[in-house]
């Protein structure tokens, strides 16, 4: 039945569909797909610039004995495993305060809250870099309100400096993430919550168990998004810190390393591509395990 | 049901709680804006009152840079980037939602999974194709990987969904041919699913950092964000001449986020549902 329509009017949607969709698929198979295979044959070669030989598995196993790369890794992970659930749970909050008709002046709130993530990594990355110097407003303030004694190092001290990266970027991406929840609220029949004030339902428990679980695919769908972006974190680590790393490699990632590997130390493309593959596969297994336990908490 | 004073203090913690969140992320514009009119020492110690260093602030960022080749060379990027990008993906999300093709489904879900890949791992193999083919210190080459975006194919797609199928039978039995359709009917009907996707492409584009400053290597193609980011890592910055780029890069996105707010929302929003 099908190949009886083929000759007239289905060929000719054939010929026009390819036609519509062959520009954006031919330019995201020759800028994404061909580099990215590439990308996947030069992480088993090695050597210097363009000089490169095939090693089979030694980039791999150099990897593991990398302290720069674990640090890299660690670092990242840090990123990941802190900053992205304080950001989630502070934009969930943050959106079911805001989704209340009663907050007067809530139009406002959203704004001032939203407005962080339409500036430039790199511009916010330096105004932090700013506040945040030793002797910048942030410490006088703190010092002033008498929260510590004497001023923080944010910028020098390996501990400090992963805290102002975290800080940093939940400032920029909260209100990002609030966006999706406040428009998934709003899709949501407000009689439920009508329903449970009356029934005595406290807030908190009209939070856990109403407004989280009708949100779960949208959550979902931040966390994925926050994943991809913390495992690419590089403009904002670049702009702190100098384009070190931080002191001691604390801040380093591994997209700041990829950069160094190709562009700073002498150029190995081979080694580079490997660990890029690493945030690749980091990407893949995280997002898969997301998905996952979100199915598994639907039954 | 609660009593007057635990309302009362619940209400204070919320009003309490979100005034704070608000007041912690505008304050870095309030800073920037003020420090724009300050000297660098004064910027530094924290002085949170208007001074008088904004003229020479100004004169500053324009002895030091050249601003309009800057703003120029950001403002070709970034109006290059979105009007094609619209162009491409526009085509193929109308393509994807209104063919019948085997193997479309197949090739869409193909596309989709191209979302995961991070430019990490493309930054590589992208700069030596781009250095073969002589577009190194070119905005070509800057602009040139970001054209296909399978994110706003993905968006269009999501938004054809809701485009009246009886406009483009109508369209068809008046004769008009598929491009004709496209382009006069489904483009002027689309209007605020372009808005939205302008606004984000526009802010991805001006905003883009990794790949220009992989690419653009020479002052005569850098954009404002790889300006200001040689500014402040001077090593003695003068944070008054920072503030003037800072603000000067982030006007446009500000801008455009002001003037389209409910589109930008709706944007945002096109990518959940």
């Amino acid at each position: 039945m099908v190949f009886a329509r083929r000759g007239g009017i289905g060929r000719y949607y054939d010929v026009n569909g390819w036609l519509f969709v062959a520009p954006a698929l031919g330019l995201i198979a020759l800028f994404m797909v061909y580099p990215i295979l590439w990308s996947l044959w030069m992480s088993f070669q090695a050597g210097r610039g363009m000089m490169m030989k095939f090693v089979g598995f030694g980039n791999i196993i150099r990897l593991w004995n990398d302290p720069v790369f674990l640090k890299a890794l660690t670092n990242t992970m840090t990123y990941f495993v802190v900053q992205v659930p304080i950001m989630i749970v502070l934009a969930l909050i943050l959106a079911s305060l805001l989704n209340n008709p009663r907050l007067v002046g809530r139009g406002i709130f959203r704004t001032a809250i939203f407005l962080p993530c339409v500036t430039s990594l790199v511009a916010y990355s330096v105004l932090f870099k700013g506040m945040f110097a030793i002797d910048g407003i942030v410490n006088s303030t703190l010092q002033a309100i008498g929260i510590v004694s004497s001023p923080i190092p944010w910028l020098t001290h390996p501990f400090w400096a992963k805290t102002l990266v975290i800080i940093a970027i939940t400032w920029r991406w909260t209100g990002y993430n609030m966006i999706f929840y406040l428009a998934a609220l709003q899709n949501i029949d407000k009689s439920i919550y009508e329903v449970a004030r009356i029934d005595g339902v406290p807030a908190w428990a009209r939070f856990t168990h109403i407004t989280i679980p009708l949100l779960k695919p949208v959550i979902l769908f931040t966390t994925v998004i926050s994943t991809i972006g913390t495992l690419q974190l590089f403009d904002e680590v670049y702009n702190l810190t100098e384009g070190k790393g931080g002191p001691s490699n604390a801040t380093l990632t591994l997209s700041l390393y990829i950069y160094n590997l190709t562009f700073r130390f002498m150029p190995n493309f081979g080694y580079a591509a490997t660990v890029s593959y690493v945030i690749v596969v980091l990407v893949a297994v995280l997002a898969f395990l997301q998905f996952f336990a979100a199915r598994e908490r639907d039954r | 049901m609660k009593n007057g004073v635990g309302r009362t203090v619940t209400q204070v913690f919320t009003y309490g709680f979100v005034g704070l969140m608000a007041f912690l992320s505008v304050f870095p514009f309030i800073w920037m804006v003020l420090g724009a009119t300050n000297s660098s020492i004064d910027i530094i110690k924290g002085k949170m009152l208007p001074g008088e260093a904004l003229a020479m602030n100004i004169a500053n960022f324009f002895t030091l840079v050249n601003a309009p080749l800057v703003f120029w060379n950001s403002a070709k990027v970034t109006i290059f980037a979105t009007v094609l990008t619209l162009a491409v993906s526009s085509l193929a999300g109308y393509g994807f939602e209104m063919f019948r093709s085997r193997r479309r489904e197949s090739l869409y879900r193909a596309m989709l999974l191209t979302l995961m890949i991070p430019f990490a791992a493309l930054m590589i193999p992208l700069f030596i194709m781009m250095g073969k083919a002589g577009l190194i210190n070119t905005h070509i080459a800057v602009v040139l990987p970001s054209i296909g975006s399978a994110f706003i194919v993905f968006y269009f797609r999501q938004s054809t969904k809701a485009f009246p199928s009886e406009l483009r039978d109508a369209a068809k039995v008046d004769g008009l041919k598929e491009w004709q359709i496209f382009l006069y009917i489904y483009v002027p009907v689309m209007r605020s699913t372009y808005a939205a996707a302008f606004i984000i492409v526009f802010m991805t584009a001006w905003n883009n950092y990794l790949w220009p400053l992989i690419v653009l290597q020479s002052n005569e193609t850098k954009t404002i964000t790889l300006v200001i980011s040689s500014l402040a890592s001077a090593y003695y910055p003068d944070y008054g001449v920072v503030m003037v780029g800072t603000i000067l890069a982030t006007l446009p996105t500000l801008a455009v986020f002001f003037f389209m707010q409910r589109q930008f929302v709706q944007g945002m929003l096109g990518s959940v549902k």
